[in-house]
């Protein structure tokens, strides 16, 4: 078989955040209408690369997935071995406006899936202005816990190990072999404690059961796209959370679980397509 | 527990299904090469059956079915028989696919030291999901 070079570009950008300069790694494929998207705790931007490969999306969209500091292969700034990484609400909004702002990309579409999910909503609510449209995968205001994070980095227990082992249960069984083996590949790979920092916010900082009210779709349209195999943001999280926004519209997705990008996707196509149809038309 | 519920045709079945365990491990290298390090002693109870576990090198060399008295062991993954039963499926349904939608239901636990079940966690999942391979009716 003779090689394929794929028309994913990879890049290297310096953006300060929190007044800390970072090297932050991005990758993108196709024209046209921003789609920024946001990759799930403890992983990185390679979870969107199926998207960034589909030519009936990169025609019309300019897929860019960024790995968020401490991730894939953007470093952690400089000084890291002196702190605990914890994700924050605001550093985390923060952090997707200045990598809109820095690529100078016109009211961008943004999805995020689980924890990219959750800031979505925040978007919705601190910058609905700045988008055109808002797409939440594996989405809520909040979720019940189902497991202790201390055990995701201790000495005595691989952390790569154990982040996929706990999150293995969240593909679906229908999923292709394949794709759930890199799914777990890219938890295995992540750094000590970063899954657990990035859940600091999905579990402590990120409550948004009280604001999510707020989202005024009007300004920004908000769709909510959750997998049926998903039980750490269940369809019935995300709802509970579309039931306070007026206009948010709601898909439970058949046969995936809480990576549908990266895990099968064949089915998220079917699911997405549409909605992204919509964007285009809309632009 | 009682021993009239353990005798439950349901329950019956599945620990019948479950005291394959061995076989079905030795019929698997690969999950054998994965707990290459892992020695652990711990019980499975299969609704109100218990197992007694022994592993060595990824390998079990001890299965014994209770009941039990005054048994000793580190860690223990207790389900109900519905968990079980729904987990074994070829494909479960959504919420009843995972040792951890079943923990997060309330119809199975973790009980014990479970260090050493955490830190061979994807070994142990698969070692429970063995049975799946046999028929179970529901």
């Amino acid at each position: 078989m003779p090689p394929i070079i794929e028309p994913i570009i990879g890049r290297y950008m310096m953006l300060e955040l929190s007044g800390r300069s970072h090297r932050l790694y991005f990758e993108e494929a196709g024209e046209g209408i921003p789609l920024v998207c946001l990759h799930t705790a403890g992983a990185d931007g390679r979870q969107f690369r199926h998207l960034m490969l589909d030519k009936e999306i990169i025609r019309k969209f300019r897929v860019i997935a960024f790995d968020m500091p401490w991730h894939g292969k953007s470093f952690p700034p400089e000084g890291w071995e002196r702190e605990e990484y914890r994700l924050t609400t605001a550093a985390y909004t923060e952090m997707i406006v200045a990598f809109c702002r820095a690529l100078e990309l016109d009211r961008p579409a943004v999805m995020g899936c689980s924890i990219g999910g959750r800031i979505v909503l925040n978007l919705a609510i601190e910058h609905a202005s700045k988008f055109r449209a808002l797409i939440g995968l594996e989405a809520a205001d909040f979720q019940a816990p189902w497991y202790d994070t201390t055990w995701l980095n201790r000495p005595d227990v691989h952390g790569g190990e154990v982040c996929a082992a706990l999150i293995s249960g969240l593909i679906a069984p229908q999923s292709p072999s394949s794709a759930r083996n890199e799914v777990l590949w890219m938890y295995k790979q992540g750094g000590p404690g970063v899954f657990k920092g990035d859940l600091y916010f999905y579990r402590v900082d990120g409550d948004l059961r009280s604001t999510v009210g707020r989202i005024d779709t009007t300004v920004c349209p908000l769709y909510l796209m959750t997998g049926e195999y998903d039980f750490s943001c269940t369809p019935d999280d995300t709802t509970r959370t579309a039931q306070k926004i007026a206009g948010a519209e709601v898909t439970t997705m058949e046969q995936v679980g809480h990576f549908p990008m990266a895990e099968n996707p064949q089915q998220f196509r079917k699911y997405i397509l549409p909605i992204l149809e919509k964007i285009s038309a809309a632009s | 527990m009682s021993d009239a519920h353990a005798q439950n045709p349901d329950t019956a079945s599945l620990a019948a299904a479950f005291e394959q365990l061995p076989h079905l491990l030795a019929a698997d290298p690969d999950l054998v090469r994965r707990g290459a390090f892992f020695d652990a002693r711990f019980q499975v109870g299969i609704g109100s059956t218990p197992f007694d576990v022994k592993l060595e090198a990824g390998c079990i060399t001890g299965f014994e079915r209770g009941p039990f008295l005054m048994r000793p062991w580190r860690f223990a993954i207790r389900g109900t028989s519905e968990a079980w039963s729904h987990l074994w499926q070829p494909i479960p349904e959504p919420g009843w696919h995972d040792v951890f939608a079943l923990t997060k239901k309330g119809c199975m636990v973790l009980e014990g030291d479970i260090q050493p079940l955490i830190a061979n966690l994807q070994y142990m999942k698969d070692l429970l999901v063995l049975p799946r391979n046999i028929i179970v009716g529901r």
